[in-house]
């Protein structure tokens, strides 16, 4: 099997472990609805305000929804010894690592997809430029799904592993806030040109920290 | 085992506190006030030797990190360095940030502004923190500098995307004054003097600093291989006595209880 392969199955057995648990559907993705409303009654909708800041607020909501994946990606991994199982299968670590991401990365989707149609709902935003967004959506995606997941593996099996993940993870990740919520307002602005120099930074992100997961995947998950 | 000698340790000791009274001296009297910010721009003297401090600890911990992990100069040397110099790292940031603060508010009006600089200090400062935290965590030597290693070098990669990123979202601060492209110092020479004579006075409290935390790090170490043998010993000689204990107590009480 090459490596791609070996992702491909590790990301299947995360996503079908996902599509009979539900726990995106059923907790992550009210959650992130639940937080968009609460934006709403905290920032009065009548200001005008929340059509203004909705996209640092869909991608404030997305963060907070991806600290609850990553979680969830190592806690199945946790139970009846699946990390031992992961750890003696053979398989790659870099693969495994892509593997855990891309499911991370396709929860976030889905999570983004509904966020966004809520912002659109809710917010009563208007999408101007609607390549640069996707464009942006996608890199920061990859971002934090690929971080995520290195300190989700990096804090398994440590006791203090819920509050400790989202204190290291979102001080890496404000970059990601900031060029996804910019490119944000340069596409829903209609000025895409202001989107791209972000969409770049997104993606050197991403590219960046794929590649340390690879790298230091293996190591980590022995002590896992 | 030290990081330095320890006549050369006291000699640094005694170095950095005569450096430190000179730059106080020449900050406070020496150097001749500024001539648009008045005394606030003192603030300087303390405020730039601080941030450089600040990002040389990262550095350090960054290479010590990188040594650790490259399996032919592995050792716990650079584990506790890494360590010793990320707090370190935490402390001139932080302090960073409150002289700047201070500065800002005369000079700026507000104690805080949104700037490129500010806002990248800001977020080294959590990145960091989050790196002590995740140290603070028990665990085997082994695991712990493995795990510490890695997590320093995804934070040190990010440092310069962070820069870039908040660089490209707004800048306020002013240009750098000594470190600038062209290297030339635009301040009076005094002034120039006593922020070199800063930045040297600071880099000796450092690498002072740095030392006697190593040490401290070995002694803690110390202290827990002392604590386990004596945890070991106690279980041995409880377990030793209460065997020897049981045949006499056997002898007497168990043929009085029988016996009836």
């Amino acid at each position: 099997m090459n490596l791609v392969q070996e992702a491909a199955l590790v990301a299947g057995k995360d996503l079908r472990i996902e599509a009979r648990s539900r726990v995106t559907l059923q907790q992550v993705i009210p959650f992130g609805l639940v937080v968009l409303l609460l934006f709403a009654f905290a920032l009065d909708p009548d200001r005008g305000i929340l059509r203004r800041v909705a996209p640092g607020l869909f991608w404030i909501t997305v963060l907070l929804g991806a600290l609850l994946a990553v979680s969830r990606a190592f806690a199945v991994e946790a139970e009846n010894g699946a990390s031992d199982a992961l750890r003696l299968s053979g398989l790659d670590p870099a693969g495994v690592f892509l593997g855990k991401a891309a499911a991370v990365a396709v929860e976030l989707a889905v999570l983004e997809t509904v966020l966004a149609v809520g912002v659109v709902i809710l917010f009563d935003v208007g999408i101007e430029s609607i390549g640069p967004l996707v464009l942006a959506t996608l890199a920061a995606t990859v971002g934090v799904a690929a971080t995520g997941t290195l300190y989700g593996v990096l804090a398994t099996g440590l006791r203090v592993r819920e509050t400790l993940v989202p204190m290291l993870l979102l001080p890496v990740v404000s970059p990601v806030l900031l060029g996804a919520t910019r490119a944000w307002e340069a596409a829903i602005d209609g000025v895409p040109g202001d989107a791209w120099p972000w969409v770049g930074l997104l993606s050197i992100f991403a590219v960046l920290y794929v590649s340390v997961g690879m790298l230091a995947f293996g190591p980590l998950l022995e002590e896992a | 085992m030290t990081l330095l000698k320890p006549a050369i340790s006291r000699a640094l000791g005694w170095a950095t506190l005569v450096a430190v009274v000179v730059l106080a001296l020449f900050g406070l009297w020496g150097a001749p006030p500024d001539s648009v910010q008045g005394d606030a721009q003192r603030l300087m003297y303390l405020h730039v030797p601080a941030a450089w401090i600040a990002y040389l600890a990262f550095g350090v911990t960054a290479i010590s990190s990188a040594l650790w992990l490259w399996p032919r100069t592995r050792s716990e040397v650079y584990d506790r360095v890494a360590g010793a110099s990320a707090e370190l790292g935490v402390i001139f940031t932080g302090l960073t940030l409150v002289l700047g603060s201070l500065w800002g508010r005369p000079v700026w009006g507000v104690w805080w502004a949104w700037d490129a600089r500010l806002v990248t200090t800001a977020v080294l400062l959590f990145l960091y923190l989050g790196y002590l935290a995740l140290r603070s965590v028990p665990a085997s030597p082994d695991a712990r500098a493995k795990r510490c290693a890695i997590a320093a070098l995804i934070a040190f990669v990010d440092v310069p995307i962070v820069h870039f990123s908040v660089t490209w979202w707004r800048t306020l601060h002013q240009q750098a004054t000594v470190f600038n492209p062209e290297l030339k110092a635009n301040i009076h020479g005094v002034m120039a003097f006593t922020l070199w004579f800063g930045v040297l006075a600071f880099t000796l409290l450092y690498v002072y600093l740095l030392d006697r935390r190593y040490r401290l790090a070995v002694l803690e170490d110390d202290l827990d291989e002392r604590e386990l043998e004596r945890a070991i010993a106690e279980r041995v000689a409880g377990a030793g006595t209460s065997v020897r204990a049981s045949p006499g107590d056997d002898a007497d009480k168990v043929p009085a209880e029988v016996t009836p």
